[in-house]
């Protein structure tokens, strides 16, 4: 990168349907364990989800619960979880030069949806919606909820790009952190999506949303008999800092950031373009100074929609053509899609191979859709990698937005 | 209802809206803020159930009469007094 400060990931903190922090995640993610449950949503009936089971009160009173929203508490546990992991004097950290970037892909459907609910009991009597409806549904509730909740005093904001938003909220974080605005970035991203029939409905509307009678087999990218997505919550957040700070203080330093790109497709509301991923990968990896195979682990983004995977399998032979040893996984199969915390999540349940020399799966591949055959999938069973130096994690979103992340193993 | 049944109501409200605080020892004649964490998004969740269960409208003049468990009790009591219980 043309920058001259480093940056690198100091702690982490997460919430998965499979995981409430980095150690269950990851154990979860190589003993093939799957986060997809049955579950009820209003009018639908029936779905399937990722589902959470952190504990909301290690940082909240049932108050704030109360007043604020899923992704609110979301963002306060995981941003807890991550400073605490972080190793920070907590109590002297100077709160105004603490920035907060959450990646967010919708934010204020389940609060509007739950009064529209409330209000139909009164015969749509306005005069009983909610006072807390607009601080619950303002873009910026999850991110401003943690500052609420940390006492942090420097800038916070939510940076809506659907699902490529886990990494939009690292490459906020890198870019004002060498901007200097900030000295440390709580950023990731988070998901209530789950909390909304809406999202559901659409993918149904759609003919995206996963069925499966087995909920854990119901998110299958590449494979033959996939049928759409499964939606998740969750979120994923650490502490970000430059490596001058970091190294100051003596940090853990789980990891480097070298190389992020965004773009756009510039085509179709919904359908992604295979051409603009591969630019976007490219455009990454040459910010990093890296070539294709010196990239170990590719996280996919592949949501186990029909056109979505091929495009990305299509993106992936482009750019990997000549790297057969990039491995490719993908963490959706155990979790579901878990929307703007997606992309952090990715990063994260891959990020442990650093240490541990394993690649995760991408589970429910029972018989290849030969349109998504690539050289080196991580079929159902982790890979043995050895030394993992670099990890490329895509997210890709409606609208055409594409997010790709590369983080190195960390060597003083 | 009667003062106690209103007073009951009221404190089934508290609870809701202040899940964290113990209410046990509420003393009726002192301001709510004095005895709990009370905002004034928390005071308008009391006006806003109120609305929701016995389609009372409080005007916003009438607030101060909240203030405290007694006044409230007593600015709600003719309002509720043929209201029965439960409801």
């Amino acid at each position: 990168m043309s920058f001259s400060d480093r940056i690198v990931i100091t702690g982490i903190g997460l919430t998965a349907p499979n995981g409430n922090s980095l150690a269950e995640f990851r154990q979860s993610l190589l003993e093939g364990r799957s986060g997809v449950v049955d579950y009820e949503t209003r009018y639908m009936g029936p779905v399937l989800a990722g589902v959470c089971s952190f504990d909301e009160l290690r940082y909240q009173k049932k108050k704030d619960v109360r007043r604020g929203t899923r992704a609110g508490s979301i963002a306060v546990y995981c941003a807890n979880e991550a400073v605490k992991d972080s190793g920070l004097d907590w109590p002297n950290v100077a709160r105004d030069r603490v920035g907060v970037y959450l990646g967010i892909t919708e934010h204020g459907n389940v609060e509007t949806e739950n009064e529209i609910f409330e209000i139909s009991k009164f015969g749509y009597d306005t005069k009983v919606w909610s006072h807390h409806h607009n601080p619950r549904t303002v873009a910026n509730n999850p991110a401003g909820e943690v500052t609420l909740n940390m006492g942090i005093t420097g800038p916070h904001l939510t940076i809506g790009a659907a699902c490529a938003a886990g990494n939009a909220g690292f490459i906020q974080a890198a870019q004002m952190l060498r901007l200097h605005e900030v000295d440390l970035a709580i950023a990731g991203g988070v998901s209530e999506s789950i909390h909304t029939f809406g999202i559901f409905a659409s993918f149904a509307a759609q003919g995206a949303l996963a069925s499966h009678k087995d909920p854990t087999k119901a998110c299958r990218p590449f494979d033959k008999a996939r049928n759409g997505i499964v939606v998740a919550e969750g979120g994923g957040i650490c502490t970000v800092e430059r490596l001058t700070d970091a190294k100051a203080r003596g940090a853990k330093i789980y990891a480097e950031i070298i190389g992020y790109a965004m773009n756009s497709d510039a085509r179709d509301f919904v359908l992604p373009d295979a051409n603009r991923q591969a630019e976007c990968m490219r455009l990454a990896m040459k910010r990093a100074e890296l070539r294709p195979d010196q990239i170990d682990i590719v996280s996919s983004h592949a949501t186990a929609t029909e056109q979505g995977d091929i495009e990305e399998v299509s993106a992936l032979r482009k750019v990997f053509e000549q790297s057969p040893r990039t491995a490719i996984n993908n963490t959706k199969s155990f979790i579901g899609h878990a929307m703007g915390a997606a992309g952090a999540l990715e990063l994260l349940g891959n990020l442990p191979s650093f240490d541990d020399g394993m690649a995760h799966a991408t589970i429910n591949l029972d018989m290849l859709d030969e349109r998504c055959a690539l050289p080196n999938l991580v079929v159902n069973q982790p890979r043995e990698m050895g030394r993992v130096d670099c990890i490329l994690n895509n997210s890709f979103g409606m609208l055409g937005i594409n997010s790709v992340l590369i983080i190195r193993r960390f060597e003083s | 209802m009667n003062s106690e049944q209103i007073r009951q109501v009221i404190l089934e409200i508290l609870e809701r809206i202040a899940p964290d605080e113990d209410l046990s020892d509420l003393v009726d004649e002192k301001p709510f803020r004095e005895q709990m964490e009370l905002d004034s998004m928390d005071f308008l969740d009391i006006v806003m159930e109120l609305r929701k269960m016995y389609r009372i409208q409080i005007p916003e003049e009438d607030y101060p009469n909240l203030n405290t468990m007694a006044g409230t009790v007593q600015y709600l009591l003719p309002r509720l007094k043929d209201v029965p219980v439960g409801t």
